[in-house]
């Protein structure tokens, strides 16, 4: 496990503990999760305070029949099924991306954007959109503000922009005060997961026309 | 390092503040809580030996709490009462992913309310992070389940003194009546060294199985 030096927000933490946070954005919290112990271990302490909420909560009565309700509900249950294989070491996506994309890197159904740069959407339910994005290193993307919220996350490869260097792991989190231009860092190709609540702007022309066209 | 949480009041339309007021008209007194212990003890009878005494005696704490949770996160009744069983059930198959040096009884029963809560009321996928590849350890060093204990007990005490007013702020956050952009960053929730308590415990499980 690398170096991961930027780190989602206590609001992100708590928002995807209490189960309220947009599907999109619980997909890159999950994926960073998966790769620093930094923020697994602040997630579990969110989810400590949800635990220190039941246990003060109010209770409601159940129903007369209700314990044994659920054990036929257990007892109804399919065998457990089989312990899932630990993942092979050699996944450049964590298991809740790879949920999504239906595999690992090589399964990702890229589309060209131009000038080498590649995105695939995901499907996920809710407002936001969540895409894959693959950078040739060396490469710009187009410089672009946010009506609300994005959140980009590093796979493979590295970016550079106004707030830093960020590799594998990382994830920046941009809100609408930051006009960033990231660079994909020479080398390999820089291969990033994005999660939006609203469209991008862009600064240019070119792409504000094209924008509606290729779903940025 | 405490961890400080605020709630940007001003974005939260008027109408969200009624929480404090929303009546709940079936409860039931508090019992006497049994202590974490004992809770511990009875899930790893359930995990080990599918002891069904040990499950009712669970069900009998966990399950008017998960209830009263579920209908304060917007669940009618009905589907509250048919969520909880289903709840309690998930309980008694997952018992065995249950690590008592990283959260209490009652954490890991939030975490599977959550869950299903996500799944029945707002009718959406929740993205899991990749669990630790080696799970938890069958018999966790003691001195940790006990410290962690004592770290939970520390954060409710700590969040039964905050202040009324921002006490009912966090209770909204996780009842789901704030956003994620109503929770702004900076003010309060002391969970500084609950965290690195966690933080250890993770370090030494990959130490031990790694």
């Amino acid at each position: 496990m690398g170096t991961i030096n930027h780190h989602l927000t206590d609001a992100l933490l708590m928002s995807y503990a209490a189960g309220t946070l947009d599907e999109g954005f619980s997909l890159v919290v999950a994926t960073h999760v998966s790769l620093c112990d930094e923020c697994r271990a602040r997630l579990e302490s969110f989810e400590a305070v949800g635990g220190a909420l039941v246990d003060e909560c109010e209770q409601v009565a159940l129903s007369d029949d209700a314990l044994d309700a659920t054990f036929a509900l257990i007892d109804a249950l399919p065998p457990a099924p089989e312990p899932i294989p630990a993942p092979l070491p050699d996944n450049v996506f964590p298991l809740p991306l790879r949920n999504y994309v239906g595999g690992d890197i090589n399964a990702v159904r890229w589309r060209p954007l131009g000038g080498g740069v590649m995105q695939a959407v995901l499907k996920t339910g809710g407002a936001g959109k969540v895409r894959l994005l693959s950078i040739p290193g060396g490469t710009a993307m187009p410089d672009h503000g946010h009506r609300g919220l994005e959140l980009t996350m590093v796979l493979k490869g590295a970016f550079e922009d106004e707030d830093g260097h960020f590799g594998r792991g990382d994830v920046e989190v941009a809100n609408e005060d930051l006009h960033h231009t990231p660079v994909a860092v020479a080398g390999e190709d820089c291969i990033c997961l994005a999660a939006t609540d609203a469209p991008l702007r862009f600064k240019g022309l070119v792409p504000r026309i094209a924008q509606p066209f290729i779903g940025i | 390092m405490p961890i400080d949480i605020a709630i940007d009041e001003r974005s939260i339309p008027a109408a969200a503040t009624s929480y404090g007021a929303r009546a709940m008209e079936t409860t039931v007194p508090k019992s006497t809580s049994p202590e974490n212990e004992e809770l511990v003890a009875l899930v790893t009878l359930v995990r080990d030996t599918k002891d069904r005494g040990a499950f009712a005696q669970l069900f009998r704490h966990f399950a008017p709490r998960v209830k009263a949770f579920l209908m304060k996160s917007g669940a009618n009744e009905g589907l509250a009462e048919e969520t909880t069983q289903e709840v309690m059930a998930t309980l008694w198959t997952k018992a065995h992913m249950f690590d008592p040096s990283r959260a209490s009884v009652s954490t890991w029963v939030f975490t599977v309310a959550r869950n299903r809560k996500i799944d029945a009321l707002r009718r959406m996928k929740r993205p899991e992070p990749e669990d630790l590849p080696w799970g938890p350890e069958a018999e966790p060093d003691q001195a940790d389940v006990m410290s962690l204990r004592q770290e939970s007990e520390k954060l409710a005490q700590a969040i039964a003194e905050l202040p009324e007013k921002q006490r009912d702020l966090i209770q909204r956050a996780y009842f789901g009546d704030l956003s994620h952009a109503q929770i702004a960053e900076e003010t309060g929730l002391p969970l500084g060294t609950i965290k690195s308590r966690i933080r250890l415990a993770l370090e030494r499980l990959r130490h031990a199985m790694g």
